[in-house]
């Protein structure tokens, strides 16, 4: 699949501010007054200009409010509602504890689990995809939620449970990829089923519709970088998880917190490029391709 | 609405013969002459007269070789349109509500005023069928010509997709895939078509007739004696030069 900067940026974003927002929401940490104002500013910052930046790659946004009325069957559509409602719930909540020291500890709740419900959304977005194998698993679902909670915790000054979260979130990622490198081979559809054409003989693409490349080529049948991926899974791992954790064990400093949390925005960066870089669509066997 | 009708009263779709297309295009040139200047926005281009042309199309050929356990490779051409499934997946995921079956023929539509172009429904299609148009930022696809085949300003011979009207081979069927009794459901059942990606639980309505066995001709045992060497060991300049190649 084509890795569109945009949604790369949009769930890595996103996915952590809504991770930190349902910390916040836990009243972890228990922040009110000018505090408070800052974390619940970076947590919008992140979780809505990810937002912002997924309707970049619409062909018309000036639509998007459409995108709210079809709940019942589509996860985008449940996506959207699950987000606003989070947000709307959460400002609550951010409002009291900003400007009159309040904490409401229930709307709190109810704003962390609306926040995971976004998340999870956005994951099944993915997962529910049966022309992309590596994508159609429950496994998505929760490695979108264990790199939320754990980014979340990082974020949130939060090193107890992101010493706990952040290596079992990354286990979830290695067992995610090992699993994802036979998906194709395991979803039974090949060329053969494919065409149809499988009983007569061994199928092989003999000519392309067209002499130069299409949309379903450039969005689905996406190559490039793939010679890279096992380096880029490594990197993605020590950015995204080792180095966070190493950093968290030593003695405490706003520069190395800061670092731990860059490093693991880089990581999950790289990780989620690879989520969609890849990601093979049955469509490219049409192509010849996987 | 994105939610599919249980059933649809007919089955409008395709019956595409394997055996009989030539691959000669003409489908895809019709598809998109028809389509382009009628159902909703045209069918852009980019570049087309330049080094990478690139355009949206509903329809596309594709070509395969198929070679047998015994026998010789077989080339088989492939068009491939959407196959308005029953259990459409593009539909399902479409946030807008853009995206529907029709309960009444069950062909699948874009309505292109509420497409937000986000494409998940291309992702959902195990096809290819749907395209982005990158002029207009919407979804285009097959409406299986919902403009000429329903439309009584047209002679009624022309009142079936643009495609099976105009494929000199006679290999796309038209017809109500629901009806058993209707002509492209007894050319199925006849000629054992199939669905493409039967995996996938998509249940096409749209269907493919398999190329039919070819005779088994087998040409190396027929042409052989013929091409038997005149002579097995080769005299004058040649067999010298073989002789003494063979000393060094």
């Amino acid at each position: 699949m084509h890795p569109a900067p945009s949604v790369i940026a949009f769930t890595t974003l996103s996915g952590i501010g809504f991770g930190l927002l349902a910390w916040l929401g836990l009243g972890l940490p228990p922040v009110t007054g000018g505090t408070a104002f800052a974390f619940f500013t970076i947590a919008y910052l992140l979780a809505a200009g990810g937002l912002v930046a997924s309707t970049f790659h619409l062909g018309h946004p000036e639509r998007a409010l459409l995108a709210f009325t079809q709940w019942r069957t589509s996860w985008l559509s449940r996506e959207a509602w699950a987000s606003v409602a989070a947000l709307l719930v959460m400002a609550v909540c951010g409002a009291g504890a900003v400007f009159f020291d309040t904490r409401i500890p229930a709307l709190g709740w109810i704003g962390s689990a609306l926040c995971m419900l976004t998340v999870w959304a956005t994951s099944m977005i993915y997962a529910q995809l049966a022309t992309v194998p590596r994508w159609n698993t429950p496994l998505t679902p929760v490695l979108f939620l264990s790199l939320a909670a754990a980014g979340g915790a990082l974020l949130a000054g939060q090193p107890d449970f992101a010493l706990v979260l952040l290596p079992l979130s990354g286990v979830v990622q290695v067992v995610w990829w090992v699993r994802g490198d036979r998906a194709l081979a395991d979803s039974r559809t090949d060329m053969a089923s494919a065409t149809g054409l499988g009983g007569t003989g061994r199928v092989r693409a003999f000519e392309p519709p067209h002499t130069s490349p299409n949309y379903l080529m450039r969005e689905m049948v996406f190559r490039i970088g793939r010679k890279h991926a096992l380096k880029l899974r490594a990197l993605a791992l020590l950015l995204g998880y080792v180095l966070p954790c190493l950093l968290l064990l030593i003695p405490f400093s706003h520069v190395f917190a800061a670092l731990a949390v860059g490093s693991h925005l880089g990581g999950v960066a790289a990780s989620r490029w690879l989520f969609f870089a890849e990601a093979e669509h049955v469509v490219g066997l049409y192509y010849g391709k996987s | 609405m994105t939610t599919l009708p249980e059933t649809t009263d007919r089955k409008l779709g395709l019956v595409i013969d394997l055996d009989t297309c030539v691959g000669c295009h003409a489908c895809v040139v019709a598809c998109k002459g028809w389509n382009t200047e009628a159902y909703g926005a045209p069918l852009s281009d980019q570049d087309p007269y330049g080094a990478e042309p690139s355009g949206t199309f509903l329809n596309r050929v594709h070509s395969y070789e198929v070679q047998p356990e015994d026998g010789a490779a077989q080339l088989v051409h492939f068009p491939k349109s959407c196959l308005h499934c029953e259990d459409a997946p593009c539909v399902t995921v479409c946030p807008t509500g853009a995206s529907y079956k029709r309960a009444e023929d069950g062909i699948v539509l874009v309505d292109e005023s509420a497409c937000i172009g986000c494409g998940l429904c291309a992702w959902a299609c195990p096809y290819g069928a749907r395209e982005m148009d990158a002029a207009e930022g919407v979804m285009k696809k097959c409406t299986l010509c919902v403009d000429r085949i329903y439309n009584e300003n047209l002679p009624e011979q022309d009142r079936v997709p643009a495609c099976v009207r105009t494929c000199p081979a006679g290999a796309r069927h038209f017809g109500d895939l629901g009806d058993p009794e209707s002509d492209v459901s007894r050319l199925v059942a006849a000629r054992g078509g199939m669905d493409l990606m039967p995996e996938q639980g998509t249940r096409p309505v749209n269907k493919y007739l398999p190329p039919r066995p070819r005779d088994k001709l087998d040409q190396m045992e027929q042409s052989a004696p013929r091409l038997d060497p005149v002579i097995e060991e080769p005299g004058g300049f040649l067999g010298w030069l073989d002789r003494a190649l063979e000393k060094l």
